[in-house]
């Protein structure tokens, strides 16, 4: 996964700008979110259309020969390519808002049904990482921060802007090479035992599947979290009102408790929400690594074997998947800092 | 340790600093690093019932002497010279062991509160920390004791008003009951009244048996309350004066930037004295 | 207050100056440290570019009989199931992971520093329109935004460079934009336009000083970014042709050898790649602490 850092204070500025957003009225959120939705699907559709792969022969592939003309045809006319780029644009938004997808050609499903199959199994995947890496790296970034300027510290920082700059899938295959080829703790792929599927196997089985694109996925994404949770530390040590919960004797734990966590937790919380949308990126490199049957590998499947209806949906639902973070970012960090519940309330 | 547990006899001062200097390292674009020297050579002592005025224009660095006496230098700062509490001379981390109880800081505003929590979880945590018994109460004195009602308690910092977020600061400060109280430029962008009451209040604290020293730029309001006058000038310590020294032309005060402070104030003469490049 | 607590005490002697001893108990030297790093840096970034350029021939040349050797004096990366040496293709993979990140840096840098200009001067309008921009190009993951390009280029080498590179705008634009207003609400800037100076002017002549140096580290740090997107792009299979040496595609192939343990395939390119990327995130954060030494003073 990469990771935007690129500097401290352009990181705060670029988080100011959600913030902005939040200012205006919750109906012209609304209407900014449906505009950037409808853009997204009029562009994913005019990239995927622009493509000058033939969609026959990406869905023929290897039996090109075994398919006479009159087939041919026949595939165009039912998936309407003989049409016009705007009716065809037309008849599929016209479907999109009843809720069809389409079908997907690979897998001869309904693209919804595909994606709520895959989205499911990513699901557990993305949940443990999130998890994982956000309290590891909350707790790190506090520690790193309060310790600021220590070994420790450097430490920490280090093996953090370490990761930021390592690739996700490479980190996934030294994880696999130790834990699952040398030392044979965890399985070499899949969700479940080879053999059986994934709805067969015992909750110990697919989370011993799942542990290893876990570990990968929060290793990475650890680090964000860990260097905006430190440097919001860093600031809250040096605010006032830590200099003056000093000036009360306050130390140590009991000032960390008091006084620096609630105000780091904001930031950090709002990061992590955001930081969705990478975790399905890095998701799609994890599950190639491991073969694991989720949302991710199927993209990268749809757009391997040219699978277009498949591909929209999956574009479409990973821009409401990080629309939908952002809005929970925003309220929970509402919860957390009363002075954003009265951002929102002026 | 508060007042009480401090045994503070009144022949010993209950804070005594000599020559206390602080020097900050900063980089500048390039990266040259360059020491500046911004509090050099400060000394001033105060006795219990004592409120002594440390006067001095702004930038003369009066407000890190409050931050070094505690112990809550920003860490690219260096501080040396001599602090003693109660007679003891205590190093940095010692002064820090007895903040909240020995030794308080009254800071000018509502950035001085956690933004994220409530006023009374702040004020209690205080009490808490200062040792009160029931924390709860302490609390809800302090805040009575400043004109506040219950109800502010359970408001946030931001929904303070100024003045309101100035009480509950004070009463942060003050519900440990502490020997040593000083407070930093408690009185700038008030009323004339709330200037009045914030420096009675003051006065009152002293009477109650603490040291208090009153760092402010606001020469006219300090001789209203204090007993002594301690005048600083780019980063030192430049004279001492009884408040009845400052009177008619200035012909009892002995330093000439003394008198010259004086004299700036409307009726006595009104020049403005020469400033010296500031240090801070 | 880490600093404090390493034991000064308030013991020092009364009356000695200061200034001599407390500048010794600081580090020594941050600049030239800072100017070194620097230096050795890009050195070693401009000798893998331009090994990789030198190797870019003879580095396919396969060897049946020395195939899948572990590291060795002879081939320290080892050799594949070619029989070609791993540390040859490494470098020309890295090769074209330079190039990926520099016309990334270039085109996304130009793009960025156009916008943010347009947004600044070009009143509320504008700035509305180009912060909608940015949260588009925001709203896809950005790897799937990745694939929807390189899909519509019909996939290849110059698909994934183009994809990369017109991607990697949004954020350096709204730093840019942040400091952009703070300068554009300077009174000078005020006083330019008063005295009815237009809007190229103001930017050309007020907005851009300032905007540059931000765009120069901007720039860099945002070429990891894009050298690790086109290392993934790569090893899904969706980009670079399979047979060039990209990282992607030797970690890739790398994959269906590694049950059989030859780990050197995995570990070594995928290091080289981290090795690379640190260094351009070196330049770039040296860099920065040159331009803005707020940012190093803890």
């Amino acid at each position: 996964m990469v990771v935007d850092l690129l500097t401290d204070g352009a990181a705060r500025t670029a988080e100011a700008a959600p913030a902005r957003i939040g200012r205006l009225g919750p109906v012209l959120r609304t209407v900014r979110v449906l505009s950037l939705l409808v853009a997204v699907a009029v562009g994913a559709f005019v990239l995927v259309a622009a493509s000058p792969v033939d969609p026959v022969d990406a869905y023929v592939g290897a039996d090109l020969a075994a398919v006479g003309p009159e087939q041919r045809a026949q595939i165009e006319e039912r998936w309407g390519l003989g049409d016009p780029p705007l009716e065809r644009f037309a008849a599929w938004a016209g479907n999109v808002v009843t809720g069809d997808l389409g079908t997907s050609q690979i897998y001869g499903l309904p693209v919804t049904t595909v994606i709520a199959d895959r989205f499911a199994a990513s699901l557990s995947l993305m949940a443990l990482a999130w998890l994982l890496s956000g309290v590891v790296g909350f707790g790190l970034g506090l520690l790193a921060g309060m310790r600021a300027g220590t070994w420790v510290d450097r430490v920490l920082s280090w093996w953090a802007y370490l990761l930021a700059s390592a690739p996700t899938f490479w980190v996934g295959l030294l994880l696999l090479y130790v834990f699952s080829v040398s030392l044979q703790w965890t399985p070499v792929c899949c969700a479940a035992p080879i053999g059986t599927l994934p709805g067969e196997a015992s909750l110990l089985e697919r989370l011993h599947h799942l542990l290893l694109p876990a570990l990968t996925l929060s290793l990475v994404a650890v680090s964000p979290v860990l260097l905006h949770t430190r440097q919001a530390t860093i600031e809250a040590r040096e605010s006032d009102y830590v200099a003056f919960a000093r000036a009360q004797g306050d130390r140590g734990t009991g000032l960390v408790l008091h006084r620096v966590v609630r105000n780091a937790a904001g930031p950090a919380l709002m990061l992590q929400f955001a930081a969705l949308s990478e975790l399905f990126g890095g998701s799609l490199l994890a599950e190639q690594v491991f073969t694991y049957p989720g949302l991710g590998e199927a993209t990268t499947q749809a757009a391997l074997r040219q699978d277009v209806p498949l591909l929209l949906g999956i574009a479409l639902f990973t821009a409401v998947f990080v629309f939908a973070g952002n809005a929970l970012g925003d309220v929970v960090h509402r919860r957390v800092d009363p002075r954003a519940r009265r951002e929102v309330a002026a | 340790m508060n007042r009480r547990e401090l045994d503070v006899s009144v022949e010993s001062a209950a804070l005594d600093v000599r020559d206390l200097r602080v020097a900050f390292v900063q980089y500048e674009r390039g990266l040259r690093r360059r020491v500046v020297e911004a509090v050099r050579g400060m000394t001033l002592s105060a006795h219990p019932g004592e409120v002594v005025a440390l006067v001095g224009a702004s930038g003369a660095g009066k407000s890190l002497f409050g931050h070094a006496v505690l112990g809550m230098l920003p860490p690219n700062a260096r501080a040396t010279g001599e602090v003693r509490l109660g007679g003891r001379l205590l190093d940095e981390a010692a002064r820090r062991r007895l903040a909240g109880r020995g030794l308080v800081l009254l800071p000018q505003g509502g950035s001085y509160l956690d933004p994220t929590a409530r006023v009374g979880a702040q004020v209690r945590r205080a009490a808490r920390l200062a040792g009160r018994r029931d924390p709860a109460a302490a609390a809800r004195e302090a805040l009575a004791e400043r004109g506040l009602e219950a109800g502010v308690e359970r408001l946030y910092p931001h929904e303070l008003s100024g003045g309101m977020a100035r009480r509950v600061v004070g009463a942060v400060a003050g519900v440990g009951d502490p020997a040593v109280v000083i407070a930093d430029e408690p009185t700038p962008g008030l009323h004339p009244e709330a200037v009045a009451a914030a420096l009675q209040g003051l006065r009152r604290t002293a009477d109650g048996g603490a040291a208090v020293v009153l760092i402010t730029h606001d020469l006219r309001g300090a001789l209203g309350v204090s007993d002594r006058v301690v005048v600083c000038r780019a980063g030192s310590t430049v004279d001492e004066a009884a408040v009845a020294d400052f009177a008619g032309d200035g012909a009892g005060l002995a330093h000439p930037y003394t008198r010259a402070l004086w004299q700036a104030l409307p009726g006595h003469g009104f020049r403005a004295p020469a400033e010296p490049g500031a240090a801070s | 207050m880490t600093a404090l607590d390493e034991g000064v005490g308030a013991t020092t002697r009364p009356g000695e100056p200061a200034g001599p001893d407390l500048v010794a108990r600081f580090g020594r030297g941050r600049r030239s440290r800072t100017l070194w790093t620097l230096g050795l840096a890009l050195v070693v970034v401009l000798a893998v570019a331009v090994a990789g350029q030198l190797l870019q021939t003879s580095a396919g040349d396969p060897d049946l009989p020395s195939r899948l050797q572990p590291p060795s004096p002879v081939h320290p990366f080892g050799t594949d199931r070619f029989g070609q040496d791993l540390l040859q293709r490494t470098l020309v993979g890295l090769r074209l992971s330079l190039l990926v990140g520099t016309s990334a840096a270039v085109l996304s840098g130009a793009l960025a520093l156009l916008l943010a200009l347009v947004a600044v001067v070009g009143g509320r309008v504008a700035e509305a329109v180009v912060g909608w921009l940015v949260d588009l190009f925001l709203a896809l993951p950005h790897l799937v935004l990745l694939i929807l390009i390189s899909f519509a280029l019909g996939g290849g080498t110059l698909a994934v460079v183009i994809a990369v590179a017109v991607t990697h705008w949004p954020r350096l634009t709204r730093v840019l934009i942040a400091t952009g207003r703070e300068s554009a609400g300077a009174d000078h800037v005020a006083i330019s336009r008063a005295l009815g100076h237009g809007r190229v002017h103001v930017a050309r002549r007020h907005l851009l000083p300032h905007l540059v140096p931000h765009l120069t580290v901007g720039t860099v740090l945002l070429f990891p970014h894009a050298i690790l997107h086109e290392a993934a792009l790569s090893f899904l299979g969706l980009g670079i042709d399979p047979g060039e040496p990209a990282i992607g595609i030797l970690l890739a192939d790398s994959m269906r050898s590694l049950s059989a343990g030859h780990w050197w395939l995995a570990v070594l390119p995928g290091l080289a790649l981290l090795v690379v990327v640190k260094l351009v995130d070196t330049i770039g954060n040296q860099g920065r602490a040159l331009l803005d030494p707020r940012s190093h003073h803890l």
